[in-house]
């Protein structure tokens, strides 16, 4: 099976997605991930406002069978959440790169890309 | 340890299922979803290689009185081609498995354990024959006899689409019957809430009569979530006899219990006197009231935040779209509409109290 892995994003090993946008970044989880857990079925995020120190926890996504961790890829401060993944989990599954996105963050460090992993190298992992 | 297979292994593989070791056995989570397989079971029909589960004949004249020693049901009640649900419980009357009792014929009897029991259950089935001195022979059949579960308001369609009318079969009733042709034991039981059967397949036959119905391919995710909605137990989940010992009285399976009938049951005696003292803590369905998936190990609350028991099963119910759970509970929070809370990551979310099933429950 193959998955897709947009070449403009920036990933992590804990299979979370970043798009940088002139001074945000917007974070989701990929579609090795969403394909992993099978159908979400609910997801706990933080609120805007909150900061989220990177590689820890920053949120829940659950399917019907389990409960995973979102990791943050960067640290920096929310500044929007997808809230519309509350009534529609499923947006996770069905669109994990655009509709299924989770928050946006305003990153702490000005170039906060440089240790994360490029599209061939996460597809090398999940190969 | 090597995972085993039922002889459908390549099949699944091939209809693109997922696997996971359970019981010791490595079967399909799922093939397309856990939602559409399960909505295919409540809808439509679905079929389940549950192949996993034992064997075990038990046949000669002392036949049912070794049965009615050892399950708690009332073993002389059941008359030949019928089945029974019925519990294994220790001298203290602790849960070692529940089970289906078959009883194919006058001194023929066949039970179901769980999935990886199947030694154990015949070594304690024939420790208890020699120290009970009785005349009868046990078998594990598991690795030579399969099973089929087929499932669904559909299922005597798919049967008989598959040239075996079950118009004559009622619930728990079990005949001799053609599927395209080849013999099986046909049983008028399952374990979904729906109407269905369960097929006794020599497994060298399997893999032609699973081809031969029409169903929807389904794997243990589903089996799962269609139990959970019904509320009906899981061994290794809502007791174990090590990790989670419970008698049936506390796991709500009281209706499989007889402690009238004769010869009495290993563990009747305990189970006598926890009857009249009434359980501890006991089995109770939940629906959560906030967002968030109960899920087991979590604890139990009541509304001044004290640990009154813990969840042994928890999902999102796929046909009502709610967080549903079974946990134990202090006996005193039973009830009915009871007030409690699921501690879910640190925080208390607002539960109530329902009687299972789960399926026409709204918040």
């Amino acid at each position: 099976m193959s998955f897709e892995v947009p070449a403009d994003l920036y990933y992590v090993a804990s299979h979370e997605w970043v798009a940088p946008e002139d001074d945000t970044a917007r974070v989701g989880i990929t579609d090795f991930a969403q394909d992993e857990l099978g159908e979400v079925v609910f997801v706990d995020l933080p609120e805007a406002g909150d900061t989220i120190a990177a590689e820890a926890p920053f949120g829940v996504v659950e399917s019907i069978k389990a409960v995973s961790d979102l990791y943050a890829p960067i640290a920096g401060e929310v500044v929007a959440v997808n809230d519309r993944l509350f009534d529609e989990p499923e947006l996770v599954n069905e669109d994990p790169y655009g509709e299924g996105w989770m928050i946006v963050i305003e990153p702490d460090d000005p170039e906060p890309y440089e240790a994360l992993l490029d599209a061939e190298e996460y597809r090398d992992q999940i190969a | 340890m090597d995972l085993r297979r039922t002889p459908l292994y390549e099949r699944h593989d091939a209809r693109g299922a997922s696997f996971t070791d359970f019981g010791g056995w490595e079967m399909p989570v799922s093939f397309d979803s856990i939602s559409t397989e399960h909505a295919a079971v409540r809808e439509n029909v679905g079929v389940f290689d549950v192949s996993h589960m034992g064997e075990i004949a038990v046949q000669g004249p002392d036949a049912a009185e070794l049965c009615q020693r050892l399950t708690t049901n009332d073993v002389m009640a059941l008359q030949a081609g019928r089945a029974q649900y019925s519990a294994v419980t220790d001298e203290s009357g602790i849960l070692l498995d529940d089970i289906m009792l078959y009883r194919m014929g006058p001194d023929s009897y066949l039970f179901v354990p769980n999935a990886g029991k199947d030694d154990w259950m015949t070594t304690r089935w024939r420790t208890h024959a020699r120290e009970w001195e009785l005349n009868v022979d046990i078998e594990n059949r598991t690795d030579s006899l399969g099973m089929l579960a087929v499932q669904g308001p559909a299922a005597a369609d798919a049967l008989a689409a598959a040239g075996c009318p079950t118009d004559d079969i009622a619930r728990r009733d079990i005949v001799e019957g053609d599927v395209d042709g080849i013999t099986c034991q046909i049983a008028g039981t399952g374990y979904t809430g729906e109407a269905g059967y369960e097929l006794l397949v020599p497994w060298e036959d399997l893999a032609a009569v699973d081809a031969a119905i029409e169903a929807t391919p389904c794997g243990l995710g589903a089996r799962d979530t269609l139990r959970l909605e019904m509320g009906y137990v899981l061994a290794g989940n809502e007791f174990h006899h090590e990790d989670n010992p419970r008698t049936p009285l506390e796991a709500g399976l009281d209706f499989i219990v007889d402690l009238e009938a004769e010869p009495g049951f290993v563990g009747r005696d305990a189970l006598r006197e926890q009857r009249e003292q009434g359980p501890a803590e006991v089995l109770v369905g939940f629906i959560l009231e906030e967002r968030g998936i109960p899920r087991a190990g979590y604890d139990i609350c009541n509304p001044a935040g004290e640990v009154i028991g813990s969840v042994t099963s928890g999902t999102m119910s796929p046909t009502a779209s709610i967080p549903i759970g079974l946990g134990y509970v202090a006996a005193s929070y039973a009830a009915s509409d009871t007030e409690v809370g699921v501690t879910i990551r640190g925080e208390n979310k607002k539960a109530r109290i329902v009687t299972p099933p789960f399926l026409n429950s709204r918040t």
